[in-house]
């Protein structure tokens, strides 16, 4: 927010290195974490549920650091580093985005708890989509407790993961103020 | 950077999500239409993140290692329970096998067990049969320095044989029981009574001045005796057999026709001996 009365200081590189990298961060976090939690490591694969939470996260709190543009390709990365066909991480991120978008005027203003349980609805509809986009796709009927299971780790994590991203959000937003 | 318009931006913007979705409709078509593409696809990120799994891999291998040794550790609890109470159960066999020994040595004490002096043993080869004054002795090569004195006991390895009566340097001799010239006091095992076993030249020796009353029994065993001090009590001799012509003679244990090798016991006897026999044993050294 500009000092009124003063012209807005030229962008020095610094200071545009430092928008660059706010811009950059909810996307290059997002895709580390899922690179992390891709790793084979033993336990069952939360990526999906990890993908959606940032993507519904960012697209709620930081719609211009959350494009169109990056939910496609953090969808693609999903696709690839997952085995389900080629697509189906892409459309659905898309498809929350839009949605997100769309109830951003509502949600934004919300408790945690409503987010939360707006998330749920959101994941639950993801879980649908995948389910039927698979069926379409693989021409035959997916087994049924995948996606249960996918369900619940994303509404499981949400909480989580809202409480590692809700202070960087903080954190930028108060840089932003500064600046 | 390209400057435009805000009208055309925000258009560019609406636009940009349709579009967007229209592409993941074409990535899905490309999917399925070309599984090669996709499998190179995720085979090039693959390689591109393997090294980024092979960091990551070692702070999770060590996590694994801490909760793996986390739980020897709990179990080392259940085993240190274990052992505990197994060192109890031991100690409670040690006190008992102590008092078991503490008893041992009282109950030896009340009887009043003297402890056998110990024996010294030589063995040595048979080398000849018979020869000089008796029917039945042996001949014993000897290596120099070994110490063998007349009246020494000589067993083979299953009872009494005999008694040395020469002793060279080099060389011994054995008088068996077998010889005319041999008596020997024996105890029968069964009823304890003394006898005289005398050799008579043949296999057999007899068994003589038994005490009236105690007639050895046919099978019944004979063992040395202690009388007069020359042998120790209780080598086993052989047994009794009763001859068609009525006469109590001993079967020896003992295999005199095929001796290889006598064992020549020192007991450290010094028995008396009658003036006229040959084999009067020597006091044995002090020590």
């Amino acid at each position: 927010m500009a000092i009124k009365g003063r012209p807005e200081p030229a962008p020095g590189l610094l200071r545009r290195l430092d928008a660059l990298a706010r811009a950059a961060f909810p996307a290059a976090t997002t895709a580390l974490l899922m690179v992390l939690v891709a790793a084979p490591v033993g336990v069952p694969s939360a990526l999906p549920a990890v993908t959606l939470a940032c993507v519904f996260f960012w697209s709620l709190f930081r719609p211009a650091a959350m494009s169109p543009v990056v939910c496609f390709v953090l969808g693609l990365l999903q696709d690839l580093l997952t085995f389900s066909p080629l697509g189906i991480g892409v459309f659905t991120m898309l498809v929350v985005h839009g949605l997100v978008l769309r109830l951003r005027r509502l949600l934004a203003r919300q408790s945690f708890l409503l987010v939360w349980l707006s998330f749920a609805g959101f994941a639950a509809g993801a879980a649908l989509l995948g389910f039927v986009l698979q069926a379409v796709l693989n021409w035959r009927l997916p087994a049924f407790w995948p996606a249960l299971v996918q369900l619940v780790l994303c509404v499981g994590f949400y909480p989580a993961l809202a409480a590692m991203l809700t202070p960087l959000h903080k954190a930028m937003q108060r840089a932003e103020d500064l600046a | 950077m390209i400057r435009l318009s805000i009208p055309l931006r925000q258009a560019l913007s609406r636009l940009s999500l349709p579009v967007l979705v229209a592409l993941a409709f074409g990535t899905m078509l490309i999917g399925k239409a070309d599984t090669l593409l996709v499998e190179r696809a995720r085979m090039a990120l693959s390689d591109t993140l393997a090294p980024i799994y092979a960091v990551v891999a070692e702070p999770l291998g060590a996590v694994r290692d801490a909760v793996q040794e986390a739980h020897a550790l709990w179990a080392i609890r259940a085993e240190n329970l274990r052992l505990r109470e197994e060192n109890e159960r031991l100690h409670r066999w040690q006190a008992a096998a102590l008092s078991l020994d503490a008893e041992n040595a009282l109950l030896r004490r009340q009887l009043n067990v003297i402890p056998e002096a110990p024996t010294s043993l030589r063995t040595a080869r048979v080398v000849a049969d018979a020869g000089g004054t008796y029917a039945r002795a042996v001949l014993l090569a000897l290596a120099p320095g070994v110490e063998i004195r007349k009246g020494q006991v000589a067993l083979d390895e299953r009872g009494l044989a005999g008694r040395v009566t020469e002793v060279g340097s080099r060389s011994a001799r054995v008088l068996l029981v077998t010889d005319m010239n041999s008596r020997i006091p024996v105890t029968l095992e069964g009823s304890r009574a003394r006898a005289i076993l005398s050799g008579t030249n043949g296999d057999n020796p007899r068994l003589q001045h038994w005490p009236e009353g105690t007639r050895p029994q046919e099978g019944e065993r004979v063992v040395t005796s202690a009388e007069a001090s020359v042998f120790p009590a209780g080598l086993p001799v052989g047994t009794v057999h009763w001859t068609e012509g009525g006469t109590a003679e001993v079967q020896l244990f003992a295999k005199l026709d095929r001796l290889d090798v006598l064992r020549i016991f020192d007991f450290g006897l010094s028995g008396i001996l009658p003036p006229e026999s040959v084999a009067r044993p020597e006091p044995r050294p002090r020590r």
